[in-house]
């Protein structure tokens, strides 16, 4: 609904009581990223640990939500499992509808559940269900139960976690709606120390629409735009895959733990190759007439006498460079078969590919040995993976718990900290050079989309340092407008400042319009002030020793420029987040 | 008279843009839900998804289970006009309706489809269509 204030909802699992409370500070601090850090700075605390039961899971939407085409995400922000500080993590499928339309700004889930339950929220409804019995299930076994158990099919969201949020794996995901993830850093282990398996929102109200002809011309314009251009067709087209080829034949495609930039064998896990071969159908977040969701399918004989089952898996470029190049997979089909497995786990793919491909370079090294790892572990074959991935999961053994909280844990454990493939946190898919590895190493969410780094990188560059962390700071503020309102990042070049401030005008916020860029620097600003709180000391982040090693289509890395603007960046972080 | 029909919605990825232009241009709400056009997940959404729509029967059994004549079928082809003035929100067309293609919202107001055809040009998979009935169905599943 359109209002000046925040309606924001708050659960206390273990009062199993629920409060709605009304919180000024629309123009100041949007909604999306703004408001998940006002909440947090109000019900968090950043000096305790994130295991404390009073820190809040916190799910915020925006004021454009549902209002506007791609307006489809959901910010949750929490104490990370990673490192124990302030993060944020993105999701769309139906979460951020079915805030909008259970009446919430936000979400804000405190407390700690006796038993294993599920939460569930909508506009004139809260319940707490014991769910012991959904305890030790897989995120498809959970999705399906709870399908019957809940009322709303079409109008709710269901988050859900796996095995891998109960045992407290660091990079635990919540699977939204069976294809979407808040993936990183650790969300689902929070509701996994909750007690809490599963969250339903449930989007039962409906709102009238501003009067007047403004808000029809916006959405007019805005959806014809993002529809008729050619600007999104390529996450249409081939989706995010389609970039796959592409890195390699830039020398920029982290291969079998980033001993490799490029390999003959990506015509098998191209994105082309998955469109003819495997992509089965679309999907969409709900408000998004893109659908850049691909789902792959695949098929698998489990009896003689050919007895197949077949599964449904949603591929794009991270699962693909995470599950594929990086563990060395040149066949598809193998990767779906890991995308399926790591699903079925609720583990984040990109650092559970990044672990395992860590983990099979130790193993050969020596560092570890089998009676660690459980199996044997190779490049290429994806059995061994797949065992690996339940152990993840489970917690199976020492080595496996030390794993699950962040490969840079257990590569200091076992003395193989030079080959960690860590920047921040498990590396996404761009060996691209010192821009992408310093923003990725420093940035907030240790997230690709942080920056245009990775972009930057593919172009010639002068190196000078000032001039690219002052542009890394004008990207984040920027991206920090976009996260709140809470926009699709695929959209960026669609929604400009101009036009977000046509359409929040449209709606009726023009105080809202008027202080985009302002309240863009004081929440990147928020954000930062949290995670220093929360004990980040971004002059101590270093890069592991494979990234000087990296060959990329500019050659060898220039490890005097990246160490130059990893300190520029780490002391301008440390001035953005300083106390007002 | 054209009618709407979900005629190929083995290409739906699920969006819900119908269901929200509907909302927007006919009824003037935000919602998803209350709509003409309503999409669910077939059980669970890993496979696809059905609209739930009104499939302009002929006679109308809702506008018969109407008491007040806000519901009258239309000139021909099914289907019903509706005149919301003299609806009194007793939801009788609701139990009516053999497939579930009428909601009411929380004032217990009806929503159905009135086969204007304004959410057609919003659908990016092209499912649905506004066509006389009986030709709709016909068009082959085919790559522009
Ligand atoms: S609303 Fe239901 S009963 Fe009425 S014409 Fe449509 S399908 Fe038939
Ligand atoms: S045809 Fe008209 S009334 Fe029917 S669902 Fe589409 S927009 Fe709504
Ligand atoms: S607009 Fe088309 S693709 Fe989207 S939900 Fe409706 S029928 Fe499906």
């Amino acid at each position: 609904m359109i209002r000046p204030h925040f309606r924001v909802v708050v659960v206390d699992l273990t009062s199993r009581k629920t409060h709605a409370e009304n919180i000024p500070g629309r123009a100041e601090w949007l909604g999306g990223s703004g408001l998940a850090a006002l909440l947090f700075e109000k019900y968090g605390n950043a000096g305790a640990p994130w295991t404390d039961p009073a820190q809040p899971l916190i799910f915020a939407i925006g004021p454009l939500t549902g209002y506007f085409p791609l307006m489809s995400k959901t910010v949750c922000s929490f104490l990370s499992p990673y490192h124990g500080q302030y993060t944020e993590s993105h999701a769309g499928g139906r979460s951020a509808l079915a805030l909008r339309f259970a009446d919430m700004d936000a979400l804000v889930v405190v407390g700690k559940a006796a038993r294993p339950s599920v939460l569930s929220v909508g506009s004139q409804h809260m319940e707490i269900l014991d769910a012991p019995f959904l305890w030790g299930k897989d995120v498809f076994v959970t999705g399906k139960m709870l399908r019957h158990m809940l009322p709303g099919s079409g109008t709710r969201s269901i988050m859900r976690i796996g095995p891998a949020g109960e045992t407290g794996c660091a990079y635990a995901c919540i699977n939204v709606d069976t294809y979407r993830h808040f993936g990183r850093m650790g969300s689902g282990a929070v509701m996994g120390a909750k007690n809490l398996k599963a969250i339903a929102i449930l989007g039962d109200a409906s709102f009238p629409l501003p009067e007047g002809k403004d808000y029809a011309t916006a959405f007019k314009e805005i959806h014809s735009q993002l529809t008729e251009t050619t600007m999104m067709s390529k996450y249409h087209d081939l989706g995010t895959a389609g970039n796959v080829a592409a890195l390699n034949e830039l020398k920029s495609l982290p291969w079998r733990n980033l001993q490799a930039t490029t390999d003959p064998g990506i015509d098998g896990i191209s994105g082309e190759r998955f469109a003819t071969d495997m992509l089965l159908r679309n999907a969409a977040c709900a408000g998004c007439p893109v659908g850049c969701i691909h789902i792959g399918f695949l098929r698998e004989k489990f009896m003689a006498d050919h007895r197949y089952l077949y599964r449904q898996v949603a591929y794009d470029y991270e699962p693909i460079f995470s599950l594929g190049s990086m563990l060395g997979f040149t066949d598809g089909f193998a990767v779906l078969g890991l995308m399926d497995a790591v699903e079925r786990e609720g583990l984040d793919c990109m650092s559970s590919g990044v672990a395992l491909a860590w983990a099979t370079e130790a193993l050969q090294k020596g560092d570890v040995t089998q009676e660690e790892t459980l199996t044997p572990l190779t490049f290429g074959e994806p059995e061994g993976y797949k065992a690996a991935i339940r152990h993840l999961g489970s917690g199976a053994n020492e080595f496996y718990r030390r794993l699950a909280q962040g490969t840079m844990k257990a590569a200091s454990r076992y003395h193989g900290e030079d080959y960690a493939c860590v920047l921040g946190q498990e590396m996404a898919g761009y060996a691209t050079g010192e821009t992408f590895f310093v923003s990725e190493s420093l940035s907030f969410r240790h997230s690709h989309l942080d920056s245009s780094a990775y972009s930057a990188d593919q172009k010639p560059q002068d190196k000078d340092a000032d001039k690219v962390v002052a542009g890394f700071v004008k990207d984040e503020a920027s991206r920090c407008v976009l996260t709140s309102m809470v926009g699709c990042l695929f959209a960026r070049g669609v929604y400009s400042a101009e036009r977000l401030q046509q359409a929040l005008t449209s709606l009726g916020y023009a105080d809202v319009a008027a202080n985009l860029d302002a309240a863009g620097t004081d929440i990147q600003r928020l954000r930062w002030r949290l995670r220093m709180r929360s004990g980040y000391a971004p002059m101590q982040a270093t890069i592991p020793k494979r990234y000087t090693e990296v060959v990329t289509w500019k050659g060898p890395i220039d490890t005097q420029y990246m160490e130059t603007l990893r300190q520029t960046y780490a002391r301008k972080l440390m001035e953005l987040g300083q106390e007002v | 008279m054209k009618t709407l029909i979900a005629a190929r919605m083995e290409r739906c990825i699920g969006c819900q843009s119908c269901s929200l232009a509907c909302a927007r241009l006919v009824h003037k709400r935000l919602s998803w839900y209350t709509a003409g056009i309503r999409i669910g997940s077939s059980g669970g959404i890993s496979t696809g998804f059905e609209a739930r729509v009104c499939l302009a029967c002929d006679p109308p059994p809702c506008a018969a289970a109407c008491p007040t004549g806000s519901l009258t079928p239309r000139k021909s082809d099914g289907g019903i006009k509706q005149d919301k003035k003299l609806c009194i929100r007793c939801g009788k067309c609701v139990a009516a309706c053999p497939v579930g293609a009428i909601v009411q919202d929380e004032l217990d107001n009806p929503y159905l489809c009135i086969h204007c055809g304004r959410c057609v040009p919003y659908c990016p998979h092209d499912c649905l269509e506004l066509a006389e009935k009986g030709t709709a169905n016909v068009v082959q599943e085919v790559a522009e």
